[in-house]
């Protein structure tokens, strides 16, 4: 459904991305994995049309999506998350909902219905007509979801969408995920919350330092030496590699 | 027509001396507190009006009001900014821009109120004693004006990077979170840089009102030239400041010479929206 | 236009009184001052679209507000056009000036202060250029032919005037109204929130924006035209002097900018003020500026909301949908 070929992206003489391949395939969960500062959410934001690439090209269906921007690229139904949610504080949560069903349904009272059954199938029917403003982390990281879904998107991409949740909320995001999932939705996923990663994503990748170092199943990656090297630094590889400097 | 361009140019650098002095104290807000001075210009005329009265009622030349004028706009400022805007912006960019505005606003009107919409000008003879600079005769004023204004630049640098306020009003700037918890008193700080800006603007009164006049709108004429000036020079950029006054005295004076002298300023704001539009970081400014 | 609680239900029934006792008001003084506020209510709810729902805070909109008087009063003295050809060339110019200033200053991203510079540099620019070529009439302005008659659009009763003011502020309202429950006006605030967020969700925000500032262009072109054809005379300093720009975003800030009723409140309210200090201190131009300038600070710093959000919170409803008036 998705494939970027060898996207690259600086900034001044910093290597933010270089050379990364992905491939999502239309009703996977798929992670994106790595350390702080490994170019994730650079990708996120070239894929998504925020920023342009210096090189490398992004499919969508098919269609080469390079370069549009963000709103289009959400019209052709693919859409990106925030890490950090910042819900329209002015309107209520069904309006807040609204917004993303207002790209096809022109009309308020289809938008409006729209997003109140949005709502309620991420199970914030009780919470439609609170200002958004009011919600707590959880809820906003609902509100997220339940605004980019109400677009009619098909894939959409989270960033960090477990960030700041207890073990609990976690939980129940997960399940939320899932039954997207199963509805016919597409996920690519920057994750740290690594339970989540596992339990959810089919593939992942995992980035570090701007470049693609490994992909797979995600029980596999973890016990990738690179892949830990990236984790947890060269101290870890050498601990890995007991005897070799001895 | 072309004998009329060096002296058009002089007397543009003259005056964009001026600008620049206006506009260091703009910039050095902007640069440290990441405010907008609106109410800049009315805090010029504010000055232009104490140096005129001081030189009317007591005779004091206005070169001679400097250390009495300098103190007392320092204080203005600090005042300004601790008691009013600060308390009152409750920390939003568009509230302080709208704060600043109201303070011109009531500054302008009371002005207008008490001193009349007359034009008013000090006479001060020898100001107009001309000077010969390469073959154009200049106002002495206006020549004093020049210099003054281009040694108070390096002064004002020389401030900020070698004294203790100075370490503290450029770490404020940089990271004011980082600055609180080596114990800077932030505020304090955002208040001494505001008394300096407006000290600046004092400066520029007593400099300016020999060969210029002061009326309550005048405020109003300087505020735009000193936005542009700043924008021009990269918010921020005490040098650019300098270079951007400058440049815009010149521009001002060869579109009055070429357009007429109504069309002066027209050449200073298509200036002012062409660099908001393609280079807003300015001549000297980083990306915003 | 729902209202939510006691207290903006009685707000405004206050203002509407208000409204509706000018036509008994024994001195004629109250309407003829109220017909003015009227008109800055409507370069009020023009700011309203771009400052209050879109977050687009303007200090210029003297710029629509002059050009469109300026071009009804070209089109009517330098070519003889009739005064409804200028009525909606006006408001067209104003849309155009409008939609001009914001695509040159969004195509560059400017946001925030900057935004509100290049705006008060526009209406500069603007003001110098009226002030200066003979076409637009200089230093002297342009003065209307005195031909009283509906056909153009020049009242002598002063009742009437009042009336079709009233009228024509109920419709520039109701659009607001419209606009403010349509899917523009979603996405209006979607980017007056978090222009991001906006754009993930598809929104076009830079033509949102260009459009959002046609239509405050063209209400303020309207209010710049009713001016004209109140006074048959506008100049430079008073279609594109900062007094109007500065009087566009103070009275929505006060009465509540982002919602239908704020701008009329508010500037009512200031204008009531005002016109209040003059009776106390007849020879002082300009002290109603003072006053105004200490309300909008005092409001940014107690009525983040202004009057229609202070007035929301006394006595609300128990509410189904989160609307502000």
């Amino acid at each position: 459904m998705l494939e970027v070929r060898n996207l690259s992206k600086s900034f001044g003489g910093l290597k933010a991305v270089t050379d990364a391949n992905l491939d999502v395939p239309e009703g996977s969960i798929v992670g994106l994995l790595g350390p702080n500062g490994a170019g994730k959410t650079t990708c996120f934001t070239m894929i998504a049309g925020f920023t342009k690439a210096d090189v490398g090209t992004v499919r969508f269906r098919g269609q080469d999506i390079t370069g549009l921007p963000p709103h289009r690229i959400c019209e052709l139904g693919m859409i990106r998350t925030f890490q950090i949610v910042q819900p329209f504080a002015g309107l209520t949560v069904q309006e807040n909902i609204a917004v993303g069903a207002y790209l096809h349904h022109h009309d308020r009272r289809d938008a409006m219905s729209v997003s109140r059954e949005v709502g309620k199938r991420l199970g914030m029917g009780a919470m439609l007509d609170r200002p958004a403003s009011s919600l707590t982390i959880a809820g906003r990281k609902r509100l997220e979801l339940a605004r980019a879904l109400a677009t009619g998107a098909k894939l959409l991409l989270l960033d960090e969408v477990m960030a700041g949740l207890i073990p609990s909320e976690i939980t129940e995001i997960v399940g939320i995920i899932r039954q997207i999932r199963d509805e016919g939705h597409t996920f690519l996923m920057i994750e740290h919350v690594m339970q989540a990663v596992m339990s959810l994503a089919e593939t992942a990748y995992v980035l570090n330092q701007g470049k693609m170092i490994a992909h797979g199943p995600p029980r596999e990656l973890v016990k990738d030496p690179s892949v830990v090297e990236a984790y947890l630094g060269h101290g870890a590889a050498a601990r890995l590699q007991e005897g070799s400097h001895a | 027509m072309s004998s009329l361009i060096l002296p058009a140019v002089l007397s543009g650098l003259m005056m964009g001396a001026v600008y620049a002095l206006v506009a260091l104290g703009l910039t050095l807000i902007y640069g440290v507190l990441h405010i907008i001075n609106f109410a800049h210009g009315s805090l010029l005329m504010l000055a232009l009006y104490a140096v005129y009265f001081l030189h009317y009622h007591l005779g004091v030349d206005p070169y001679l009001a400097i250390p009495i004028v300098l103190p007392v706009f320092f204080a203005l400022g600090y005042a300004l900014q601790r008691g009013l805007i600060a308390p009152m912006s409750s920390g939003s960019e568009q509230n302080v821009l709208l704060i600043t505005l109201a303070i011109s606003m009531i500054v302008d009107n009371l002005a207008l109120y008490f001193w009349t919409s007359n034009t008013r000008t000090a006479d001060i003879a020898y100001a107009y004693d001309t000077v010969e600079i390469l073959g154009a005769y200049l106002p002495l004023g206006r020549v004093i004006a020049f210099v003054a204004a281009l040694a108070v630049a390096p002064l004002l640098w020389a401030f900020m990077a070698y004294t203790r306020t100075g370490s503290a009003i450029r770490a404020v700037a940089i990271e004011k979170r980082g600055a609180e918890l080596v114990g800077i008193d932030v505020n304090h700080t955002y208040a001494i840089c505001f008394g300096i800006g407006t000290a600046c603007v004092a400066l520029a009164a007593c400099l300016l009102l020999p060969t210029f006049y002061v009326t309550p709108q005048v405020g109003y004429t300087f505020v735009l030239v000193a936005f542009t000036t700043v924008v021009l020079g990269g918010m921020g950029s005490l040098v650019g400041a300098l270079i951007a006054g400058l440049l815009l005295g010149v521009i001002e004076s060869l579109c009055g010479l070429f357009l007429g002298e109504s069309l002066g300023q027209i050449g200073i704001f298509l200036a002012f929206i062409l660099i908001l539009l393609f280079k807003p970081s300015g001549l000297l400014g980083r990306a915003r | 236009m729902r209202l939510n609680s006691v207290g903006q239900i009685a707000l405004v029934a206050a203002a509407i009184a208000y409204l509706l006792g000018v036509y008994f008001a024994s001195s004629p003084v109250w309407m003829g001052f109220t017909i003015n506020a009227l008109i800055v209510a409507v370069i009020a709810l023009s700011w309203n679209i771009t400052g209050g729902f879109g977050g687009l805070s303007s200090f210029g909109h003297a710029a629509m507000y002059g050009t469109g008087a300026y071009a009804s009063a070209i089109l009517q003295v330098k070519f003889g056009l009739n005064a409804w050809i200028g009525f909606g060339a006006g408001i067209l110019a104003g849309a155009a000036m409008g939609a001009f200033i914001g695509a040159l200053a969004f195509r560059y991203g400017l946001r925030g202060s900057y935004f509100a510079l290049v705006t008060l540099a526009f209406a500069e620019v603007l003001r110098i250029c009226a002030s200066s070529f003979e076409f637009t009439g200089g230093g002297s302005g342009l003065q209307l032919t005195l031909a009283p008659g509906i056909g153009n659009l020049q009242i002598n009763d002063r009742t009437v005037v009042y009336t079709a003011l009233l009228i024509v502020v109920a419709a520039v309202m109701a659009l607001t109204a419209l606009i403010k429950f349509s899917r523009f006006g979603a996405y209006l605030i979607a980017v007056r929130e978090n222009e991001d967020a906006a754009r993930a969700l598809g929104i076009d925000t830079y033509k949102i924006k260009v459009q959002a500032m046609a239509i405050s262009g063209a209400f303020g072109g309207l209010a710049g035209v009713l001016y004209l054809q109140l006074w048959l005379f506008i100049d430079s300093t008073v279609v594109y002097g900062s007094a109007v720009s500065v009087e566009a975003l103070i009275g929505p800030i006060i009465g509540g900018a982002g919602t239908v009723w704020g701008p009329l409140l508010g500037t009512l309210g200031l204008h009531l003020l005002g016109e209040g200090a003059k009776h106390l201190l007849p020879n002082a131009p300009g002290l109603n500026f003072v006053l105004y300038a200490i309300v909008l600070i005092c409001a940014l710093r107690f009525l983040p909301q202004g009057l229609v959000g202070l007035a929301g919170r006394v006595g609300p409803f128990k509410k189904k949908e989160n609307d502000n008036a």
